[in-house]
């Protein structure tokens, strides 16, 4: 029996939580070492399972598989196509930087409880996270990707409530409720998502008798299981409904301006460049691999919804007055993107799409991390707080500039090669869905420069002129990231050629050809 | 005329036992062995209350925490043999004359039961939590019951030490009658057994040392309702008496069926009268639906679930929604199944506004105890869906669950237990605000609690009730698991209200302490969490023994 690296790679994580919640109160910073050191051993097993993976081999490779619940007909089933194991390693590349950049976020207001250790907290709940999103990715067996799907949500919400953002106007008491109503928010519509696909995955038991994908996927391939229709339209609608609160797809969003607006800039982006994932990984993984038809039967539906996403999004980011939220409704549009390229269920949709799930996860990861320097530096979410950052922390200003670029998808840059993909697979399929999306690149330009312009730009106000520029540990986070995304972006290559073949295969799951270009160039 | 006509009849009746005296009496003959795990307790609860009468009273906690624990260990250890000598499965039979049924179901229950009452006896047998009064170590329980509150001589029993060690004996009295009420085998034993494990809780329910009004309110509440639902069962007994000519469950089964015709000449009249057969089914199901706690016969759960002292509505809580479903499942599946159909819209509607009543009622309390209450309430509907199923695998899902939520049950009223101020415990919402920040570990201990009874996966909570609901989806009750995910949600809402409330509030300046508990009741919270998370990530064993154990005999 060969190493279970896949196992290893979320156990690891996990160990390190139980670990570094175990170190005593007064060992703060032994804890946060702690923490980092587990979260780059993870994110050396990722480049391992990365280098072992072979792009032109099995569809489903470093397979585990050994027998769990015997009586729910579950397994203990893992495997990682390209998507799979490109999210995984986005994920183990990122929790390092949300530690380091969250060094701070958990240290004590008050030092007087000796057995309240909210540090140790943060980095376990974190590292908790980490270990089920990436077995998540690993999972191919429907109920043990449930269970995590769930499961992940409690170490989310504690991390959301009880680790908010100290930059915030009003009381603290204020500031609490706020928070907890956030927390609370997040984890209701998460849970009620998750409860419905409960039923579906029931249902699908009930049907296919089998929760494991690649059985269910032989069982219909040689016809011993077909569904009704009506059945397999009810199915997919029960897992569609919880990715689409977990994603988040217009109009079930409403929950992450709140969440991402009250928790710590670094677990800001652990929601969105990387919980959130795994809602659009699972449509993509499940919902069109187990219900190909009915994903065909709903993909106007969807495909609507994806760019009424991405429209009302930039619409509503243009509008924010607060950094935060008008990142986290950026994000809704970069999902709508995201949601529209799998959909759109052409081969350089779904490319673009999980490119476009790294690429977002990086840019937005630099981006919000940045702009959490930025606010812990002043103390205020207000974009109005801010001007002429640029003179006195230059350094930051930069940076700032370059993730907000990535985000708008400057050329050069890699989240430009992800949305050109997406653009031109849903332009391949559904022209007048090409046109609408583009507008959301308009409004992104808009939205990413006026926020620039007004926080950095313009007279230095008073209370930002003693700010200090990004400072050894902040770089450390940034300079990474921004690399990342310089590279990325000029030469993709590494990343398409271990997510093409596995889009193929979902391509051929739902029995979809491209359609032929009438132009040659189009291509 | 007519007098002597049934006079006539009721002597030929008689006059035919006479006429074979010896065919006809034959001396019953009893399986001891078999019937170990009942006597164990019943013998040791008789002896306690000889202890009471003769062992000084300074001695009589000592024993009887003994005795106690070494019946239920000792009575679990004889189900235990029971079952590796295969009387769950290959040689399940009918014992103690047609009374008792030792099979699958009948064990597994009890050994349910018996490590749950033996968990929750630790903490009966608390004594570190109050402070001590007039130097002396005090539990739960009222110095002396019979004392009115408030009075002369209930100040004269506190001052000079009076503790209730009664509780002890009258726990096992009620362990030995939830022991026989799964397993009863007719409807006689039935409703003995429901008396004898229903009588003793009433009693303990109002022996709470604090609030001892409220208690004894609970107590007079939970009596009178218990009273009249016990007058159900009885009339409903009558009923299928006069339909079936026999009170034991395989007669009455085989008359449903229709497969025997041997009427009763005394019953001529009504045997076989569909009437009797659903009036008496109905009346039988509300007695056992009342003990279930199931809506529309829950009025009485939240207040005497808050009346009483927290260790007895633990231990109620838990084993008397096992006990009770257990003779549930069994009246179903065995006596009635030639009714599932006739009882099938009757019994989803149950199951709905049970799951859905409980849940939505719960949000709005303020008191843990009687969220709690609703809780267990919402939980009975859930079980219920699985009853429904009818499938073996039904019997196996009811059967797990019980196990699962009865220790998270014992658990979290554990807990309730330690978190106390200068009026006892402190069970008031608005209290637990902040716990989190004072006492991280029992703050997160109670979390796992709630979030098991929400129903997260790897919980044990996740596997309960994933097992009903495939069970009950299985059995054609798709809309069943629908409602009761969308009252799983609800239900979610306000354990995680709880949760909010004890780590992102801020402690309140005068809230209550958390008392630090002897290993007693660390025992039994720690029973709690471990089973809570073994069978949230690891249930297969345990899903292995319920199926075994699915089986009925008749």
């Amino acid at each position: 029996m060969s190493f279970p690296l896949l196992t290893a790679t979320a156990a690891l994580p996990a160990i390190g939580a139980v670990a570094t919640a175990a170190v005593p109160a007064a060992r703060r910073t032994a804890a946060k070492w702690l923490g980092l050191a587990f979260s780059l051993g993870t994110l050396v097993l990722a480049g391992i399972a990365l280098a072992r993976f072979e792009p032109g081999g099995d569809r489903f490779q470093l397979t585990e598989s050994h027998a769990w619940i015997k009586d729910f007909g579950v397994r203990y089933e893992l495997g990682v196509d390209g998507i799979g194991l490109a999210l995984m390693a986005l994920t183990a590349l990122l929790i390092p930087f949300v530690i380091l950049a969250g060094w701070h976020d958990a240290d004590p207001l008050e030092t007087n409880s000796s057995r309240w250790r909210p540090t140790q907290g943060f980095f376990a709940l974190i590292l908790m996270v980490e270990a089920m999103v990436i077995l998540s990715f690993e999972a191919t067996d429907v109920f043990l990707f449930y269970i995590l799907f769930e499961a992940m949500l409690i170490p989310m919400y504690f991390l959301i409530g009880g680790f908010g953002d100290r930059a915030h106007s009003g009381s603290d008491e204020n500031a609490a409720a706020q928070r907890s109503y956030a927390a609370v928010k997040f984890l209701l519509y998460n849970l009620v998502g998750g409860l419905i696909m409960l039923a579906a995955v029931i249902g699908l038991y009930v049907v296919a008798g089998s929760f494991s994908l690649s059985e269910i996927a032989e069982a219909r391939a040689n016809g011993s299981l077909s569904m009704a229709t009506g059945t397999e339209r009810w199915l997919f609608l029960g897992f569609f409904f919880a990715f689409a609160v977990k994603a988040p797809l217009w109009p079930l969003h409403t929950w992450l301006p709140n969440a991402m607006g009250e928790a710590t800039s670094p677990v800001a982006v652990l929601i969105t460049a990387v919980v959130d994932k795994v809602g659009t990984f699972a449509m993509l993984r499940f919902c069109l691999q187990l219900f190909p038809e009915a994903s065909k039967w709903a993909t106007p539906v969807i495909l609507v919804l994806a760019l009424i996403s991405i429209v009302y999004g930039a619409l509503l980011a243009v509008g924010q007055r607060d950094i935060k939220r008008l990142i986290a409704y950026a994000s809704i549009s970069h999902f709508g993107f995201i949601i529209l390229g799998i959909f759109a269920m052409t081969s350089q949709g779904q490319s673009g799409a999980t490119l476009y799930m790294v690429n977002h996860g990086i840019s937005t990861a630099a981006l919000m991390l940045v702009a959490g320097f930025l606010i812990t530096r002043r103390g205020s979410r207000l974009i109005s707080d801010y001007g002429g950052v640029q003179k006195v922390a230059p350094v930051l200003a930069g940076t700032f500039l370059i993730g907000g670029l990535a985000t708008l998808s400057l050329p050069g840059l890699a989240p430009f090669v992800s949305e050109f993909l997406v653009l031109v697979g849903a332009f391949a399929a559904y022209p007048a869905a090409g046109i609408v999306a583009t507008t959301g690149i308009v409004l992104a330009a808009i939205y990413v420069l006026v926020l620039y312009q007004r926080t950095m730009t313009g007279p230095v106000k008073a209370e930002v002129q003693g700010m200090a520029d990004l400072k050894a540990r902040e770089l450390v986070v940034v300079v990474p990231l921004i690399a990342l995304l310089l590279f990325l972006g000029v030469y993709p290559k590494p990343l398409t050629e271990i997510v093409n073949p596995a889009v193929q295969h979902t391509m051929s799951d739902v029995q979809k050809k491209d359609p032929q270009p009438e132009v040659e160039a189009a291509k | 005329m007519s007098a002597t006509a049934v006079h006539s009849l009721w002597t030929t009746a008689s006059g035919v036992t006479s006429a074979a005296p010896d065919e006809k009496f034959k001396a019953p003959v009893i399986e001891y062995t078999q019937l170990a795990p009942v006597l164990i307790v019943i013998g040791v609860a008789v002896l306690g209350v000889l202890v009471e009468a003769f062992v000084p009273r300074r001695a009589r906690y000592y024993t009887q925490v003994f005795l106690t624990v070494v019946a239920l260990v000792a009575a679990f250890a004889a189900v235990v043999g029971l079952a590796a000598g295969g009387y769950g499965t290959t040689k399940a039979h009918i014992a103690a004359m047609g009374a008792v049924a030792v099979d699958g179901p009948s064990l597994f229950l009890q050994g349910v039961i018996l490590l749950t009452s033996l968990v929750a006896v630790f903490t009966f047998a608390e004594r570190r939590l109050d402070p001590e009064a007039h130097g002396n170590r005090v539990d739960s329980f009222a110095a002396q019951a019979a004392s009115v509150p408030g009075s002369d001589s209930e100040k004269a029993a506190v001052r000079a030490g009076f503790t209730t060690t009664e509780v002890f004996p009258l726990v096992l009295f009620s362990v030995a009658g939830m022991l026989v009420f799964p397993a009863a085998n007719d409807l006689l034993t039935l409703f003995v057994a429901l008396e004898v494990f229903s009588l003793p809780l009433y009693l303990l329910c109002a022996v709470a040392r604090r609030k001892r009004l409220m208690s004894q309110e609970s107590a007079v509440k939970y009596f009178l309702l218990g009273a009249f639902s016990s007058a159900f069962l009885l009339f409903g007994i009558a009923l299928l008496y006069g339909y079936a000519g026999s009170v034991s469950y395989a007669q009455i089964a085989t008359v449903v069926d229709g497969s025997i015709q041997r009427t009763d000449p005394a019953l001529a009249d009504t045997m076989g009268n569909d009437a009797l057969l659903l009036i008496g089914g109905a009346m039988i199901l509300t007695g056992l639906l009342f003990k279930v706690g199931a809506v529309p016969f829950h009025m009485w759960t939240p207040d005497v679930y808050q009346g009483a002292p927290t260790p007895v509505t633990g231990f109620m809580a838990a084993a008397t929604k096992v006990a009770a479903f257990g003779a549930l499942l069994r009246l179903l599946y065995v006596v009635l199944p030639g009714l599932t159909w006739d009882l099938r819209p009757v019994m989803w509607g149950i199951a709905i506004v049970t799951m859905v009543g409980g849940a939505v009622v719960a949000i709005t309390q303020t008191d843990i105890k009687r969220l709690l209450a609703y809780s267990s309430i919402a939980h009975a509907g859930f079980i219920l869906a699985g009853v429904i199923a009818a499938t073996p695998d039904g019997i196996s899902s009811v059967l797990f669950y019980l196990g699962t939520y009865s220790f998270v049950t014992v658990g979290a009223f554990a807990v309730v237990t330690l978190v106390r101020d200068a009026g006892g415990e402190a069970t008031h919402l608005s209290k637990w605000a902040g716990l989190g920040r004072r006492s991280p570990l029992v703050a997160a201990v109670f979390a796992v609690f709630l979030l098991a009874f929400a129903g997260i996966p790897l919980t044990s909570g996740f596997s309960g009730k994933f097992a009903v609901f495939k069970a009950a989806a299985d059995g054609g009750a798709g809309g069943l698991v629908v409602v009761g995910v969308i009252s799983s949600a609800i239900a979610a809402f306000f354990y995680i209200r709880v949760i909010v409330l004890m780590f992102f509030s801020e402690p309140k300046a005068d809230g209550p302490t958390v008392a630090v508990p002897s290993p007693l009741t660390m025992t039994t919270i720690a029973v709690g969490v471990a089973v809570t998370v073994v069978l949230g990530l690891a249930p297969q064993y345990f899903l292995d023994l319920a199926s075994q154990a699915g089986t009925f005999v008749r």
